[in-house]
């Protein structure tokens, strides 16, 4: 397949390996920020390929494993009042709330729907002008551009029952409360490809420079994972951190400027609660006073009760790379993809389910 | 396909509650043309029951179909119904003969949808020798089924040679599928209601039963177990024959044919090939020393061209399947907690 098979070579592939294994001289902890690549990582079998002294923490790149659980309450009681429509990224489906899931909430009678653009929804509003359609609104600043559009998209068209129910978090300040936190013994880091795409690396700098970690943008095929994690090696063995661009095939160093503008048209930064981290400042997106209309949050008024999380798991240190999945007393056992305790093991791309998955710690 | 049989005339054209009564207008339905289309000396008896000679051991099964949209490129649910039924039969070594049809249908059903599921069903029979030799029509009210609902159920005699078990199965064994996967579910998500995408992908739904039965015609019980990949894909009927028949399981992913469109479609959707449904496809377990010939007659076939080796069953991991992946790494094959969600980036 053109521009897949060619990131996907096993010899190129070996020869990274091979002078990654050269240029390794002592250990060093890399964190893969993006659950992407950490979904490429445990899928390839990447892990075990690499030497001993290379350890990869997975970070809390996971969009849908930091929503708020507060959030996924919201929204399954929004799926649940009549003549509301709610569509959803298809993997929030199956995230647990406080009391059941998306998924569960359908099997009920709520009208849920999967879809891949937000925009699509805005059709489905206009279609059905008795409903009230919700589009959940989550994920890194990746997705920010097109549910950004869907609001300036229903503003212009007049669609007056579309609202979305957004959560959306940012990665530099995210990077900054992992490397912040005491006791994280982070070397160097691969940010994320694609919200790079979007954004830029001119936030990375001040980052690297302050903290002195490497920073390389790094895409997620199986062969930009094995050329980030070279780069940033290569750095860390002759002492530098800087800002590399893995990704440049696809990452300019501006971004996409015309995305970021209509980013800010509807969004403002401000404090976003991750799900098993905490409040990280300037973390997240709230959406404008001007388009208040079409913040769910806001015309819907759901008060929910903040439902406290399961006191046994351990994914804020997960997602800091303080401990790995295996290390967690539950993972596997109370804790599985069918049943999660935490936010990492909620998606396939978090960190615990993805090890539950593909690494053969446990059975299914 | 050609749907070369005309719609009777009807005064009538939606399915409705009646349409399921047993009473007249059940009557109406059924003689305007059910019957005619797929007559045979069983069926015409029209009686309760079908009165069937059965000689030796025979291999029985019964299936549910319920897909939307019932009508996707490459298919409908009616030759869906057929084949689904028709492939266990083959995988169980059966050559299959007989079938029963059964339809709940949604009142608001267009007859013209119906007649072509029916017109679809006969061609489907017909390509796999079957007959249908009884059947049931129910219908519910609008909002309590999904267009329409099909089951069937079939009967056949097993080959005298076949010998088909996951107790056969040794270590050394090869594992050989017939075709490209993942087209069947890509299929279908190309059409779903909000998430259609533009593709040439077809449903590889099709009658297995005679590429099988000339296979175990020549190979007999080298061939140590079939199975068809259906719900759950590849990845699901692997590992749960690793797990109940405890032997271990090594695939590799380069060896797995898949066809470009589709691995695309996969690639933009989030979406593993691997746990994709498949229509038209069956693995199979063979003796390390019958697989290279048993590759090659499958290979000959028009439904086992694209037929590869996959894999290998191995002493080592009882229970687990284990992959390596196109650059050489090992990842465990596990089962789906649930449905495949498309993933968000």
């Amino acid at each position: 397949m053109k521009y897949m098979s060619e990131y996907r070579d096993p010899e190129l592939a070996k020869k990274y390996l091979e002078e990654i294994e050269r240029t390794v001289s002592r250990p060093w902890s890399i964190m893969e920020v993006c659950g992407g690549q950490t979904h490429s990582l445990v899928k390839n079998g990447i892990i075990d390929m690499l030497p001993d002294k290379v350890t990869m923490i997975h970070g809390p790149g996971c969009p849908v494993c930091v929503t708020p659980l507060n959030l996924i309450d919201k929204a399954i009681y929004l799926a649940s009042e009549k003549g509301v429509i709610l569509c959803s990224f298809g993997d929030m489906l199956r995230v647990p709330g406080s009391q059941k899931s998306l998924l569960e909430a359908k099997a009920e009678g709520a009208d849920v729907r999967i879809l891949y653009s937000p925009l699509e929804a805005v059709k489905i509003a206009e279609d059905n002008p008795d409903k009230e359609v919700v589009f959940f609104a989550v994920g890194f600043e990746t997705t920010a551009p097109a549910n950004a559009l869907s609001v300036v998209h229903a503003h212009r068209r007049g669609v007056k029952n579309y609202s979305i129910l957004a959560s959306h978090v940012l990665v530099p300040p995210a990077i900054k409360a992992v490397i912040d936190d005491e006791e994280s013994k982070i070397d160097g880091f691969l940010a994320a490809g694609h919200v790079c795409t979007i954004m830029g690396n001119s936030e990375y700098h001040p980052l690297s420079a302050e903290y002195k970690v490497p920073i390389v943008v790094t895409g997620f095929e199986p062969l930009d994972v094995l050329q980030g994690i070279l780069m940033v090696i290569r750095q860390l063995e002759q002492s530098k951190s800087e800002v590399e661009n893995q990704y440049a095939r696809i990452v300019r160093e501006e971004g996409n400027p015309e995305a970021q503008k209509i980013i800010n048209e509807v969004f403002e930064v401000h404090n976003q609660t991750w799900r098993g981290i905490g409040e990280i400042p300037d973390s997240g997106y709230a959406i404008r006073d001007k388009y208040a209309q079409f913040d769910a949050a806001k015309k819907y008024n759901v008060n929910i009760t903040e439902a406290p999380e399961n006191p046994l798991c351990i994914s804020g240190q997960i997602m800091k790379g303080i401990k790995k999945p295996f290390e967690c007393s539950q993972f596997g056992k109370t804790c599985k993809p069918t049943n999660p305790l935490g936010a990492p093991m909620v998606s396939s791309e978090g960190a615990c389910a993805a090890y539950y998955h593909f690494s053969g710690m446990v059975e299914a | 396909m050609q749907l070369q049989c005309p719609m009777p005339k009807l005064d009538f054209d939606v399915i409705t509650l009646g349409h399921g009564s047993g009473g007249v207008l059940t009557n109406k339905l059924l003689d305007s043309g059910v019957f005619d289309l797929f007559s045979n000396d069983i069926l015409n008896e029209r009686h309760d029951g079908a009165f069937l000679e059965l000689d030796g051991k025979t291999a029985f099964s019964t299936d549910s179909f319920l897909v939307s949209p019932i009508f996707f490129p490459g298919g409908n649910i009616g030759e869906l119904a057929v084949n689904g039924t028709v492939n266990d039969l083959a995988m169980c070594g059966a050559t299959p003969k007989y079938l029963s049809l059964s339809f709940i249908i949604e009142e608001g059903l267009p007859v013209k949808e119906f007649w072509d599921i029916l017109v679809s069903i006969k061609y489907a029979c017909e390509k796999a020798g079957v007959q249908i030799v009884t059947g049931d029509t129910k219908v519910v009210e609008k909002g309590k089924g999904d267009k329409i609902f099909v089951n069937t159920s079939g009967l056949g005699p097993i080959h005298p040679k076949a010998n088909i078990s996951a107790k056969n199965i040794a270590v050394g064994d090869k594992i050989i599928i017939s075709g490209n996967i993942a087209s069947h579910g890509m299929a279908i998500m190309s059409v779903r209601e909000g998430l259609e995408f533009d593709s040439e992908i077809q449903s590889d739904t099709t009658n297995l039963n005679h590429t099988v039965i000339k296979l175990i015609d020549e190979f007999g019980g080298d061939i140590h177990l079939l199975t068809d990949p259906t719900r759950g894909g590849v990845a699901t009927v692997l590992k749960e024959i690793a797990q109940s028949s405890e032997i271990g399981i090594d695939v590799f992913q380069k060896d797995l044919p898949i066809d470009d469109q589709v691995a695309s479609a996969c690639e933009l959707l989030g979406l593993d090939p691997l746990y994709v449904a498949n229509e038209g496809l069956f693995i199979a377990f063979v003796s390390d020393a019958s697989a290279d010939a048993v590759l090659e007659r499958l290979r000959q076939d028009e439904k086992g061209k694209n037929a590869r080796i996959i894999g290998s069953v191995v002493g080592e991991h009882p229970k687990q399947v284990i992959m390596e992946s196109g650059i050489g790494g090992k990842r465990v094959i596990s089962m789906l907690p649930g449905e495949q969600l498309p993933r968000i980036c």
